[in-house]
């Protein structure tokens, strides 16, 4: 049974770090329609700039930090001028493609800019069992359950910044007057335009935030991973977690994220021995699709009406 | 609408020119001297997931070749000049990359390096019809070993088959002796796709021989999350992991060992998941202790390492001093040193000029490095003597343990060897199946 | 005045329906097809026909076959390349297990396995839409592979997973050189593209492009959404099970199943794009456009840094490669949403008239 609640606990706090890449998806998608392919470009490009500026640059870390968070603003605000506003009133598939050619882009560009080589990337964050962390602080670990003790310390912390980045987007949302002239933005575009919100503003603010969102999974994923071209492969782990929690909603992609991967870790601990393994890359798939056939729009996505 | 004939025009002349003519485009290639050289072609990959580990390899080549040229003024009089096409490690791509570069030099490309399974299988059956060897260093068919099936595929050095029995050897005396594995437990943590599954079968018969339970965990690509594995490898407690992974997936291993406590010195990887790309990506102090099997030692404390540092680096021709002496980087200058000693062997008997693949191949079959003459070319103690045959197209089958020290990799074994008769066995057995199937006549005659 | 109709007079249904109506089309496609089938073998050498024109023609297949799902149909979908690999290991399979099959026969075989296996991956279709159903269509491409990797039986438990096609032999005739390879591979597009061309034309063809334009109104005039999904899948996919067999066989000559992977997937997505959504042509010229541009940016940025005397750094040319490539593609987009093919029509448009502005 503690084995079970490992598994469950480790496949949880894995969602989240799906989650993190889902919000930059979810952001765009809520506020101008464009399902963005290119946010695990995106990711990618944030944690090499973020390197690239303190091995090339010889920045400090604050500094780096800023550095690229200026680039992701840049990049943001460049991709909605150059490549978005043309397309405006194109077909959602258009929209899709063209963040496809982003992808490639951005891609070439991060590595044209900082080169191909892996970087590591320390944060400073450990990343061992927690009752290892708590016992090199001094604490002691009794009190503490046997299956909270093996709860990985830097899971925890993202699960935190996680949650910190919800709440800063809810918050930005619900009381700023650019977060309510964004939902509004979301709800209709021509209704927003025709009361005079700024839907050009409006849309790169959102850009430049799912540039912050991509930084910042950037850094826990590259933390993990290495600062390397792989980093684009976590946009993969983020695509069943939109499908379950539905493409526009922020609450659906953490929630989405918990069951992806809870159900993926426990899927491939328990069944998947049965088929040689493996299974988990396309379990979270098949999980999402099977759930989209009761419920086409999603866990918390928005309700299609078709009239003729 | 102007911008719309601009582009129409662009297209039009984009197609013109892509149907000229392209063959005196020969660019990333030495100018072009009046006297034929010996032109290698060579295939890599700097770009894309796999690029971190294709770039030092690739670069380690042509700074070999460059070494030549600038310290020796070729090989025997005849400048050496190549072509490198990029093949993103895709099957597709090297292949085109392999028409391309056959057409370059009437001589053909000396010999290819596909550096990757998927291309080399492409081209296995190619290479017979344009004679062209082909030489796979540590990955490719296995079972081509065995020359007398495959004339034109020499995977030079050691197979995946006598490096995974050569880790069970190892194992066993890390562990203290003959008969130490019986009743251990070991888990083989793989790379789900054809590469992941070369050792299944060898492993498994081990395993019975030295009476160890095997357990195998395959790992999705690419491999970027494995807390699930993980987690089962916490549950079966196995005294050793290997781990045979290629890309993300070898650093992602190491950290996720340290992330759920698993001792690192008790990882072994294999030559692809062994590089400073991988112990770097997992961050150097979580990779500390991390061990790996290889088929060539890193480090510069090479003669032939100084040697292009003075003659290519500092003469500014170097590709990137940051590689210089890393594991995958020394494999390049490895790989460059084989195929001209090949060169060479056939010149010996043709003659001193440029060589063609037949010569080539009759260079590499009958190639013989022997400690004195790894000394002379200053790559004593890097890899082994190696001796090829027509029956045998491997050579020496040992490899070499090397741990991370928290900077950089140290040797920590001599140089082990595996089950050579098994591992033939199994490459005889699995090479007559082949010959079977497609009809080919065993033979030494060429 | 190149491209005139006036004077072109249709004077009985037969006509009126053909595939041609218009002489200099007709003319165009006969020069076409003389210049692929008599031209092209004679002249082209071993690098064109194996590294450019086979690759050409098998995406282009595979294209038609997307094109068909996504364009005609309007059903989005990322798993093309797994529909690949089912064509390819089903071929291998039947030409394993009865060696005595023509090899065109077997292809035919693996393309009808691979319409089964898109029928059932295009039942979620039913109920999802939109990118909703393109993520899904992802699970495909994820345990398509997977499972051929797990199941030896499929590779003939080879050691390494990697399989090695037979010769292709039909009635004892072999195809092995790369002029006899295009020759096979022309003549079976050719075909497919002609049938596809009269499919998308008949009462399918319309039932497709009214689902495509709206299901719920499609419906309300009587159209049987299920079935009409379920073909469109089916049909789709026995194309691209065909190309798949066409890039093991005629191409590649050895497969592995992680070759066939959401890259795969997306370059032909990408053909579609560029070359024309919904367009028979546009296949083609999106296909050529992605399997040329490569190479031919390759050339252009070598000879671009010795025109400027500039060394670039190795690797440097692949990365500039990813990044024009990039650009293009959101160039062509922004420039011209509708593709390739549209660019034709314009340029149609504009022999008619010329030498005349209006």
């Amino acid at each position: 049974m503690s084995f079970f609640l490992e598994v469950l606990i480790g496949g949880l706090l894995a969602g989240i770090m799906y989650s993190l890449v889902a919000l930059g998806f979810v952001l765009i998608y809520k506020a101008s329609g464009v399902f963005n392919f290119a946010q695990g470009a995106m990711v990618f490009f944030a944690a090499l700039t973020f390197v690239g500026a303190q091995e090339k640059l010889g920045f400090p870390i604050w500094a780096a930090l800023i550095f690229s968070l200026i680039l992701m603003i840049i990049l943001g605000v460049l991709t909605e001028k150059v490549v978005l506003r043309p397309l405006v009133n194109q077909p959602p598939i258009s929209l899709f493609m063209v963040t496809i050619g982003l992808t490639f882009f951005v891609e070439g560009l991060a590595q044209l800019m900082w080169g191909t080589k892996v970087y590591p990337l320390e944060l400073g964050i450990p990343d061992e069992p927690i009752a290892i962390t708590l016992t090199r602080w001094g604490l002691n670990t009794d009190a503490v359950p046997n299956v909270l003790k093996e709860i990985n310390s830097f899971d925890l912390i993202a699960a935190i910044v996680a949650g910190t980045l919800v709440a800063a987007l809810a918050i930005f949302f619900q009381i700023t007057r650019v977060g309510r002239a964004l939902r509004a933005v979301a709800d209709d575009h021509q209704a927003a335009l025709s009361v005079g919100i700024p839907l050009k503003t409006i849309w790169a603010i959102v850009w430049s935030v799912a540039g912050f969102v991509a930084l910042v999974a950037g850094l826990m994923w590259g933390a993990r991973n290495g600062v390397q071209f792989a980093l684009v492969f976590v946009a993969l782990k983020a695509l069943p977690v939109l499908i379950l929690g539905g493409f526009d909603s922020v609450p659906g992609a953490i929630v989405g994220g918990l069951i992806i991967g809870a159900l993926e870790k426990l899927a491939e601990v328990y069944i998947g021995p049965y088929f040689g393994g493996g299974i988990e890359i396309w379990f979270a798939y098949v999980a999402a699709l099977l759930f989209l056939l009761v419920r086409p729009e999603g866990l918390f996505g928005e309700k299609q009406i078709d009239r003729v | 609408m102007k911008l719309k004939k601009v582009f129409f025009i662009s297209i039009i002349t984009l197609v013109l020119n892509g149907c000229g003519d392209k063959s005196s485009t020969d660019l990333t290639s030495e100018v072009e001297e009046a006297a034929p050289s010996q032109f290698f072609g060579i295939a890599g990959y700097r770009v894309g997931p796999y690029g971190p580990s294709g770039a030092p390899i690739a670069t380690g080549y042509i700074d070999y070749l460059t070494l030549l040229n600038e310290r020796d003024g070729g090989l025997n009089g005849v400048r050496l000049s190549w072509e490198e096409c990029e093949t993103e490690y895709n099957t597709a791509k090297g292949l085109e990359c392999y028409e391309r570069l056959k057409t370059r030099n009437p001589l053909g490309p000396t010999a290819i390096h596909p550096m990757s399974t998927g291309i080399t299988y492409g081209l296995i059956d190619k290479a017979p019809v344009d004679q062209i060897p082909l030489i796979t260093l540590g990955y490719g068919r296995t079972d081509a070993s065995d020359g007398r099936v495959f004339p034109w595929v020499f995977p030079l050095m050691t197979n995946y088959w006598s490096q995974a029995s050569a880790i069970v050897r190892f194992i066993e005396t890390k562990e203290g002796g003959e008969k130490s594995l019986s009743g251990k437990k070991i888990v083989l943590l793989y790379h789900d796709s054809a590469y992941g599954k070369e050792p299944h079968e060898i492993l498994k018969v081990e395993a019975d021989n030295f009476g160890f339970d095997l357990v195998m965990i395959p790992v999705p690509h690419p491999g970027n999350e494995q807390q699930s594995q993980w987690m089962r490898i916490k549950k079966e407690q196995p005294d050793w992991v290997i781990l045979w992974g290629w890309g993300v997936m070898s650093g992602t291993s190491i950290k996720t060992a340290k992330k759920v406590g698993f001792p690192r010195e008790k990882m072994i990887g294999n030559w692809w998941s062994g590089a400073e790309v991988d112990t770097l990506a997992a961050g150097p102090s979580a990779s500390t202790g991390y061990i790996a099997a290889n088929m060539n030692l890193s480090g510069k404390n090479f003669e032939v390492v100084q040697e292009i540092l003075k003659h290519v680096y500092q003469k500014g021709k170097g590709g990137d001093e940051s590689y210089v002496g890393t594991v995958l980087w020394n494999r390049g200058v490895a790989q460059a040193m084989l195929t001209v000693e090949a060169v060479r062997n056939a010149q010996a008997k043709y003659g001193n000029t440029p060589m063609s693949g037949l010569q080539v191949r009759w260079g590499i079959e009958n190639l013989s490095l022997t400690q004195a003459k790894l000394d002379e070319l200053g790559f004593g103690g890097m890899v082994p003597p190696i001796t090829v045959s027509c029956e045998n197209h491997e050579g020496p089958g040992v490899v070499r343990f090397q741990q991370w020290d928290g900077e950089k990799w140290v040797s920590i074994s001599d140089w082990v060897l595996g089950d050579q008769k098994l591992v033939r066995k199994m490459v005889e057995e699995s090479a007559a199946k082949y010959a079977s199937e497609k009809n080919i006549e065993y033979g030494c005659s060429s | 005045m190149f491209y005139r109709e006036a004077g072109q007079f249709k004077k009985s249904y037969k006509e009126d329906q053909a595939i041609l109506p218009i002489l200099q089309d007709k003319i165009g496609v006969v020069v076409i097809l003389l210049i692929a089938f008599v031209a092209i073998p004679i002249l082209a050498s071993d690098y064109w026909l194996t590294a450019i024109l086979i690759p050409f023609l098998v995406f282009s297949l595979a294209a038609l076959g997307l094109n068909l799902l996504t364009g005609y149909a309007g059903q989005l979908s990322l798993g093309t390349a797994a529909f690949m690999a089912v064509g390819a290991f089903a071929a291998y399979n039947f030409e394993l297990r009865l060696p005595y099959m023509p090899a065109l026969v077997s292809f035919v075989l693996a393309g009808l396995t691979t319409a089964i296996v898109g029928i059932a991956f295009g039942i979620p279709s039913l109920r999802i839409r939109g990118f909703y159903l393109a993520v899904a269509t992802l699970a495909a491409q994820f345990f398509i592979p997977w499972l051929l990797v797990k199941v030896g039986w499929f590779t003939n438990y080879s050691s390494s997973g990697v399989i090695t096609t037979q010769p292709i032999e039909i009635l004892g005739f072999v195809f092995d050189s790369p002029a006899k390879r295009y020759f096979l591979v022309l003549s079976i597009v050719a075909f497919l593209a002609l049938v596809a061309k009269n499919l998308v034309r008949s009462n399918l063809g319309r039932a497709w492009m009214a689902v495509r334009d709206m299901d719920v109104a499609a419906e309300v005039i009587g159209i049987k959404i299920m079935r009409t999904k379920l073909i469109a899948f089916g049909v789709s996919s026995f194309y691209c099970g065909v190309a798949g067999a066409l890039y093991a066989y005629a191409y590649l000559g050895s497969v592995e199943p992680d070759g066939f992977n959401l890259d795969l997937s997306f370059r032909i997505l990408f053909m579609i794009i560029i070359g024309g959504i919904g367009s028979i042509m546009g296949s083609f010229l999106g296909a050529a456009f992605i399997t040329l541009l490569p190479i031919f940016l390759d050339i252009v940025i070598n000879e671009g840094a010795e025109i400027l005397n500039l060394k670039l750094a190795a690797g440097v040319t692949s990365i500039m490669q990813l990044l024009v490539f990039g650009g293009l593609i959101i160039f062509f987009l922004i420039v011209e949403p509708l593709g390739l093919a549209r660019l034709w029509q314009i340029a149609k448009e504009k022999l008619r008239l010329w030498p005349f502005p209006h």
